[in-house]
């Protein structure tokens, strides 16, 4: 088991340390990740109803009041 | 109201560009696992170093792929707790376990087998690498399964019942909504999609390869292979086109219609081969439906109800209605679904103030309207009808391209089998070129699938503009050109890392 999970690991340190294309690969998809959770799910994507309702009775209440408004008229369509 | 209509299309925009950026990857990942597994299984039957080496090149390119394109579609959920946050409460108990599942499950077994794949050449028996080999390829294609499956549910939502106290589609039959005809279709087809642009793929490259007079043998093999599951997959992309459509025309009428551009109702309907849409034309006016066209009579009749003959209703008959075929249309869905919210909110109230028998009864009348729920939101019954030129072109540049590609493999295959492929210079450049109508066709395949069944987010239910968060366009717009900005930069880098790793070819 112990030689098992030792072969793993050394496959993997081996196999990031002889990456090529990989490394570059690699640091996009660092950045890519970085910029997507740290900077656009942090400050520009909140759970809307998470962030402005403090409980699920609340956000329900907001959405069953969303879905019995009024009908709203289409801009784009012509009448 | 003005801006709510405005941040509504500039979320739709922003999930158009998110969703058609992330379908870049997706296909080309789902075919070109598969490729690399028939060309490892090769390889290891064979035990000729010049698969294993054609192997490692085709890996390197979907190893790219992968890489560029993994979490992309991570920022659709992004997307919907913010701009889609009605829609996204509705659906929560539905599609929120089963994507969570999916996602840890492809995770484990990319982070796996995608490292034995990679790492693995000289550490693990050929046979162990093969597994993992195929292992990538079956598991990368299921994690796309219930995207799909909530894809489809959205087009034909069943299994489930609404709950009016919490305001959410609550799972009753969860076979009912993997089983679901639309469920099996969009995962079949969505997957053959990518099947035959992972094809186009590697017969574009080496094609290239041949123009450019290098690495010919492995150019020959690699089309060979490729061309043979470009074809069937092409095949059974046809088929499964088929019983979409089919799909369609019973659940989805109004989409069928607008893919045709038909607004009368007919028997023997037609198949509108080649047309110029009239874009000012509206539901119920007099205008001719095309400026220019040519048809092939009957055809339609056969393709939506496999009988020729059949009757056909237009655009102008699910919108107004039409008494004499028994089709009841948008105009008195509306009234019932007006019923249906105005009974919600009685429903709500009577909760609110204790009044259990008034609770009920409105209950009672929601239940027996809130199949046509969605329609109350609608203003008038044109609003039921998707935008026609969008899904009529859509439509037919996939159909038309779907039906070239065929072709284009029998080709590629002949000229391999009589070993003069490399001479063809006419077929190597159009190769190439048919890797980007690939794309475009998959492109227009979603936009006919999500376009067409405008107005609804979920259908006949949750309307677009109430499936949307009511915010200032302005949030939505500052993000959309973000993306649009960091798309263009990812896209940019993988198709610079992808053309020097191609460069490069085998000998990397």
């Amino acid at each position: 088991m112990r030689g098992l999970l030792f072969r793993t690991y050394a496959m993997y340190r081996d196999g990031f340390a002889a990456m090529t294309v990989g490394r570059r690969l690699w640091c996009i998809i660092a950045l890519k990740l970085f910029v997507m959770f740290a900077v656009l799910k942090l400050f520009f994507f909140p759970n809307y109803l998470e962030h402005n309702f403090s409980s699920d009775a609340d956000r329900a209440a907001h959405v069953l009041g969303e879905i019995t408004a009024q009908p709203m008229p289409r801009a784009d369509r012509q009448p | 109201m003005p801006d709510s209509l405005a941040t509504v299309d500039w979320a739709r925009a922003q999930f158009a560009l998110t969703a058609m950026y992330h379908w870049i990857f997706v296909p080309l990942t789902l075919g070109l696992s598969f490729l690399c597994a028939f060309f490892e299984s090769i390889y290891v039957k064979t035990g000729n170093e010049e698969w294993k080496k054609l192997t490692k090149f085709w890996m390197t390119l979907f190893g790219i792929n992968f890489a560029i394109g993994v979490a992309t579609g991570i920022i659709m959920e992004f997307e919907f707790g913010t701009n889609w946050s009605n829609y996204s409460w509705m659906v929560g108990d539905i599609f929120g376990a089963p994507l969570a599942v999916e996602g840890i499950f492809a995770f484990f077994i990319e982070a796996t087998f995608f490292a034995v794949m990679f790492f693995g050449w000289n550490r693990v028996s050929q046979k162990f690498h093969l597994f993992a080999t195929w292992m990538v390829a079956i598991g990368s294609n299921l994690s796309a399964l219930w995207i799909l499956v909530a894809n489809g549910w959205m087009q034909f939502p069943i299994g489930m019942a609404f709950n009016p106290d919490t305001a959410r589609f609550e799972m009753q039959d969860i076979m009912a909504v993997i089983m679901s005809p639309f469920a099996i279709g969009k995962f079949t087809h969505a997957t053959s999609s990518g099947f035959v642009l992972a094809s186009l793929f590697v017969v574009g490259i080496s094609s290239l390869f041949l123009l450019q007079n290098r690495h010919q043998r492995m150019a020959r093999r690699s089309m060979a292979v490729a061309a043979v599951f470009g074809l069937l997959s092409s095949l059974f992309l046809a088929l499964t086109g088929d019983e979409a459509a089919y799909n369609v025309a019973q659940k989805q009428p109004m989409k069928l219609a607008a893919m045709e551009g038909l607004y009368v109702g007919t028997e023997n309907a037609p198949v509108v081969a080649f047309g110029i849409v009239n874009s000012t034309k509206r539901p119920g006016d007099d205008a001719p439906a095309f400026y220019q066209e040519v048809k092939v009579p009957g055809l339609l009749s056969l393709l939506a109800n496999r009988e020729f003959g059949s009757y056909v209703p237009g655009i102008d008959d699910l919108a107004f209605g039409n008494p004499e075929r028994r089709i009841v249309g948008a105009a008195a869905r509306m009234e019932r679904g007006k019923i249906a919210v105005a009974e919600l909110a009685n429903y709500k109230a009577a909760r609110k103030n204790g009044d259990e028998a008034a609770a009920a009864t409105a209950l009672a009348r929601f239940q027996e309207h809130q199949a046509d729920l969605g329609y109350g939101h609608l203003a008038k019954p044109a609003d039921a009808a998707p935008p026609v030129a969008t899904t009529f072109y859509s439509f037919h540049i996939m159909v038309i391209l779907g039906t070239l590609f065929p072709l284009l493999f029998l080709l590629v295959l002949f000229y391999t089998a009589k070993g003069t492929i490399e001479y063809q210079r006419w077929l190597n450049s159009i190769n190439i070129f048919a890797l980007f109508l690939g794309y475009i066709a998959g492109m227009a395949g979603w936009v006919v699938a999500e376009v067409g069944r405008q107005p609804w987010a979920i259908q006949d239910l949750l309307p677009v503009h109430v499936a949307a968060t009511r915010l200032a366009p302005g949030n939505v717009q500052t993000t959309f050109f973000i993306f649009l900005t960091l798309f263009t930069v990812l896209l940019v880098a993988e198709i610079r890392i992808m053309l020097k790793q191609i460069n490069i070819g085998p000998e990397a």
